[in-house]
């Protein structure tokens, strides 16, 4: 039985008054300053978090209901902060200060909770190793010469070294569940709709998903009922009761079947990988569980469809980066052209414009039908493969990524081995999934992922199936070295 | 043989209707004009980085209305589609509007033409698209000033099919068009504000070719002259340049209203690709059987129907009832009139569209603005009716009751013009002036009988006017015993 210090634990120190949100905030401070190296804070806002950690020890001696009040945690910056700097790791957005709040962000300040600052992250969210921010790659905490995964690369490594409890990301493609495996961490990625997008920079609208990463499973569900609920301000938000996240822990997993899809098996995972894998699902069927072969047939399309669409979207999200209102702007523009042309040549990374690029070609007059809409017709098979997949399976299982965590710089020349690193991830967004990893393992010292996915709206038959894997086990307790 | 001799014009016109709501087609922005620049604009207006759309449910109900006075298919899923493209007015860099899946498709309109004809003229869709902000040129020196005030507020982009055939068709379209929005409620059809405007597709072919030939679009063309003048020149210039052998250029064109000329617009605007699709922000927008129902039940008589009615029940004029459904203001009036006064439909209507319609006029008032108001009118022409006073007496009195000197009966009583009906009092008047004109009396029994009218004269003379014609005659008569 393994016990971490969680959420839970630190609300009740609160709570007894062993320690106070100042305290704690004080604490997570000197943290990511001692660990600077791993250059996971864009923003580090210090007057701000013990201001709100004054609010919240005021709150704290009105025994306030939410468990989150006084602890500390850290915003992805792709989430808008009123009056706090908001870049997505962008030059173009170097100098943007939102004059609103994100609804997530709106939602866990109602809760009290203290955030420090903003994460690194791959500038706009495009990216699997963080190392396509303007403000400089993220450095994994397991090991400083590799990635800690991306594009939530910064909010992981935050939790990874021990800096907050919690952190919110954003999954578009795997940008939460690959840096959780990387990371040895817990990561949550909601049912498309579940959490409200409004607030949160836009790469790929229709695949965009907020949530969450903590150390354990039990911490992803406190965090995420703060965070899920119907919002009128994004017409994509499901109006729908939010589950009793934190109650369906609980349940025992006696009688869950378990899909194992032979196309997360395939030729490409690397053998301690897969090790750690087989390992934990041995694990599932001592708990109960059963477990039951699948396919998935169009797997292999996921990547083709979601390298389609999600450029396709972000050339088009991103079409209001003009220098005209906000943001970055060129320098004395010669005229409008020159003005647009040199704002996003000088204002975007090199992985965005290859994206737009990409996403324009595919939008294209005599191309759409060949790529965009040819892409949509594979979504909604992807989407298909799993509705039959569950009609016999509750969960289906499989690695989170085929590798481990991948030296800095090893794959930045390459973009499509880059890509093909999110090939057991990218499908769940497609079909707009709640999906989940958590730690199994270690392979070669760094940690391997498991990814359970759900039906749309499980996410607590998600958590419960993890908290109870991590009341058996203990990989997602362990810590880095030199992490206190 | 046509009026362009051996070619046969083909007009298609794409006419916008800024929709009546609030607030913007998505965000909450207040859509009044004439604000200081910049002043209603939202995070979703000017575009900031995680504001979403919402679309505004009154702008989708609008269009519904407008749907179902045309006759058309309400589509129970329409898509929202992005049109890309960058322009410092267009702050997402695309403009939401609607392409593959408009709300509204496949309706028709019928349209009385000034020559008495009525053409039904095929509406192929109308769909909810967002207006963009302005761009100033003036006041800034070497740059451009940037409005977003316009930027968001819904418009219905009403698209014909290619089936009208003169300048003269198109404007009569545009005009039934316009009717009928205002006549719905839907859009203000303030042209002058840029609340209904007109992009027109013209192209000429050969009176014998099925073939429709190579079009230009005029732009934004924001007058019903306007409108038909550009036509007219645009039928001209493509029939003369295809009479020298020339070739049409598919291009868009601006109308210059000072030379009366259209001109190429300076940029590749046809070049531009779109580049569509389905805007991920927005979900598809249900109508549902219910949603129908409910604005059928608010739907009012429509303008065809209500002339018709007009014409056959209340026997009025074909021309009366075309000029009272110009607009729903003046025929609601002449209704609430009619109710007050069952049975005049004539007078009524004469009034209407007479007095009350020139003192509009040169007061430069809406009829809802009018210094006598119906229930006013219907009481002055009850006294006009009970033979309180005469026709004549009843327009003097109009003007009073406008120059706000009290009601009908008020002015009447301050002015003492009641109708003398008092026989005794007539009598009185009759026996003077046949003592007054003895000579007249003698020629008249000696058999003039014109004459007759002569005394008629001098009584209402005497009398101010205010005789009642129909007993001063008989009593004339009695008197002369004739």
């Amino acid at each position: 039985m393994a016990q971490i210090f969680g959420i839970r634990q630190l609300a009740q120190a609160l709570r007894e008054r062993k320690t106070s949100a100042t305290e704690l905030t004080r604490q997570a401070i000197a943290a990511a300053k001692n660990r600077a190296d791993l250059n996971a804070l864009i923003t580090l806002d210090e007057a701000g978090a013990l201001a709100a950690a004054e609010r919240a020890d005021a709150a704290l001696a009105r025994n306030p209901e939410s468990v989150l009040a006084g602890i500390p945690f850290a915003h992805k910056d792709i989430f808008c902060t009123n009056g706090l700097r908001t870049t997505c790791a962008s030059r173009m957005l170097d100098n943007f200060v939102p004059p609103y709040d994100a609804n997530v962000v709106d939602k866990l300040a109602a809760t009290q909770a203290v955030s420090i600052g903003k994460a690194n992250m791959d500038e706009f969210a495009m990216g699997s190793s963080n190392e396509n921010s303007f403000y400089g790659a993220v450095k994994n905490p397991w090991d400083t010469t590799r990635v800690p995964g991306g594009s939530s690369g910064g909010s992981a490594a935050l939790v990874a070294a021990g800096i907050v409890p919690f952190a919110t990301g954003t999954d578009t493609g795997g940008s939460i569940r690959q840096p959780a495996a990387f990371c040895g961490i817990t990561g949550l990625k909601p049912t498309y709709g579940r959490v409200s997008r409004f607030g949160m920079i836009a790469f790929a609208s229709s695949l965009d998903t907020a949530s969450v990463l903590a150390r354990s499973a039990e911490d992803c569900a406190q965090v995420l009922a703060a965070m899920a609920g119907h919002d009128a301000r994004d017409a994509t938000s499901a109006n729908r009761a939010v589950d009793d996240y934190v109650g369906a822990l609980a349940k025992p997993l006696q009688g869950l079947r378990v899909g194992i899809a032979r196309e997360y098996f395939g030729a490409g995972i690397d053998a301690g990988v897969a090790a750690a894998v087989q390992a934990a699902l041995k694990q599932y069927e001592k708990l109960g569980a059963t477990l039951v072969d699948i396919s998935l047939p169009n797997a292999a399309l996921a990547i083709p469809a979601y390298y389609v669409i999600a450029p396709a979207e972000a050339s088009s999200n991103l079409a209001r980066y003009d220098g005209v209102r906000y943001g970055y702007a060129a320098k004395e523009p010669k005229s409008l052209e020159d003005l647009y042309t040199r704002t996003r040549a000088e204002g975007f990374g090199a992985e965005v414009k290859r994206r737009i690029l990409v996403g324009t070609y595919a939008l294209s007059a005599g191309y759409y039908d060949a790529y965009y809409l040819r892409a949509q017709r594979v979504r909604r098979l992807i989407a298909d493969d799993f509705i039959e997949a569950f009609k016999t399976v509750d969960l289906i299982a499989g690695p989170t990524t085929p590798s481990v965590a991948f030296k800095i710089g090893e794959k930045s020349s390459d973009p499509l081995a880059m890509y093909a690193a999110d090939v057991n991830t990218v499908a769940v967004n497609l079909a707009g999934l709640p999906a989940i990893s958590l730690p199994v393992g270690f392979s070669d010292g760094l940690p391997v992922g498991l990814q359970l996915i759900a039906p749309a709206f499980e996410e607590a038959r998600l958590l419960n199936a993890a908290h109870q894997f991590q009341l058996s086990s203990d990989w997602h307790a362990r810590k880095p070295e030199g992490v206190a | 043989m046509s009026a362009h001799g051996n070619w046969q014009p083909v007009i298609g016109l794409e006419i916008h209707a800024q929709l009546s709501t609030q607030s913007k087609l998505f965000s909450g922005a207040s859509t009044a004009y004439g604000a200081e620049p910049n002043t209603h604009t939202g995070l979703v207006d000017i575009a900031l980085p995680g504001t979403l759309p919402v679309p505004n449910r009154a702008a989708l109900d609008k269009a519904i209305r407008f749907g179902l006075a045309i006759d058309a298919r309400i589509a129970p899923h329409s898509v929202f589609a992005r049109k890309n493209y960058f322009y410092p007015d267009l702050p997402k860099g695309y403009q939401i509007s609607q392409y593959e899946l408009p709300v509204v498709a496949e309706g028709k309109l019928a349209v009385r033409l000034d020559d008495g004809r009525t053409i039904e003229v095929a509406i192929e869709r109308a769909h909810l698209e967002e207006d963009a902000g302005k761009s100033l040129h003036e006041e800034f020196h070497g740059a451009t000033g940037i409005d977003l005030n316009r930027a968001g507020t819904p418009l219905l982009e009403i698209v014909s099919k290619p089936v009208l055939y003169s300048a003269a068709e198109a404007v009569a379209y545009m005009r039934t068009v316009h009717t009928l929005v205002r006549w719905l409620g839907v859009c203000d059809g303030n042209m002058q504000e840029g609340s209904f405007r007109c992009d027109a597709n013209v192209s000429v072919r050969p009176v014998s070719s099925e073939k429709l030939g190579t079009r230009t679009e005029i732009k934004n063309v924001n007058s019903f002259r306007f409108v038909e003048k550009a036509i007219e020149y645009e039928i001209e210039r493509q029939i003369r340049a295809l009479e020298n052998g020339e070739k049409i250029v598919q291009e868009t064109r601006l109308y210059d209203p000072a030379r009366h000329q259209t001109r190429p617009m300076r940029g590749k605007e046809d070049a531009n690709d779109y580049r569509y699709f389905p805007d991920p922000d927005l979900p598809p927008l249900a109508v549902s059987a219910e949603d129908i129902a409910a604005v059928k039940a608010t739907m009012p008589e429509l303008p065809e129907a209500r002339r018709a009615r007009y014409v056959d029940a209340l026997g009025l004029p074909e021309i009366d009832a075309a000029q009272l459904c110009a607009d729903r203001a003046t025929a609601d009036y002449f209704e609430a009139v009619l109710a007050a006064l069952p049975g005049e439909a004539k007078l009524a209507a004469n009034w209407t569209l007479g007095e009350v319609s020139a003192a509009l006029n040169d007061a430069a008032l809406t009829i809802e603005q009018s210094r006598v108001p119906a229930p006013a009118l219907a009481h002055l022409l009850a006294r006009v009716r009970e033979g309180v006073i005469s026709g004549k007496i009843a327009k003097d009195v109009f003007a009073a009751m406008w120059a706000g000197e009290g009601d009908a009966d008020e002015v009447i009583d301050k002015r003492g013009l009641k109708q003398i009906s008092d026989s005794g009092a007539l009598a009185a008047a009759i026996d003077a002036v046949l003592a007054e004109y003895p000579t007249q009396l003698a020629d008249f029994r000696g058999g003039n009988e014109k004459l007759l009218q002569f005394f008629v004269g001098q009584v209402m003379k005497r009398t101010r006017g205010q005789a009642n014609p129909q007993q001063l005659n008989a009593l004339l008569r009695e008197k002369l015993s004739v």
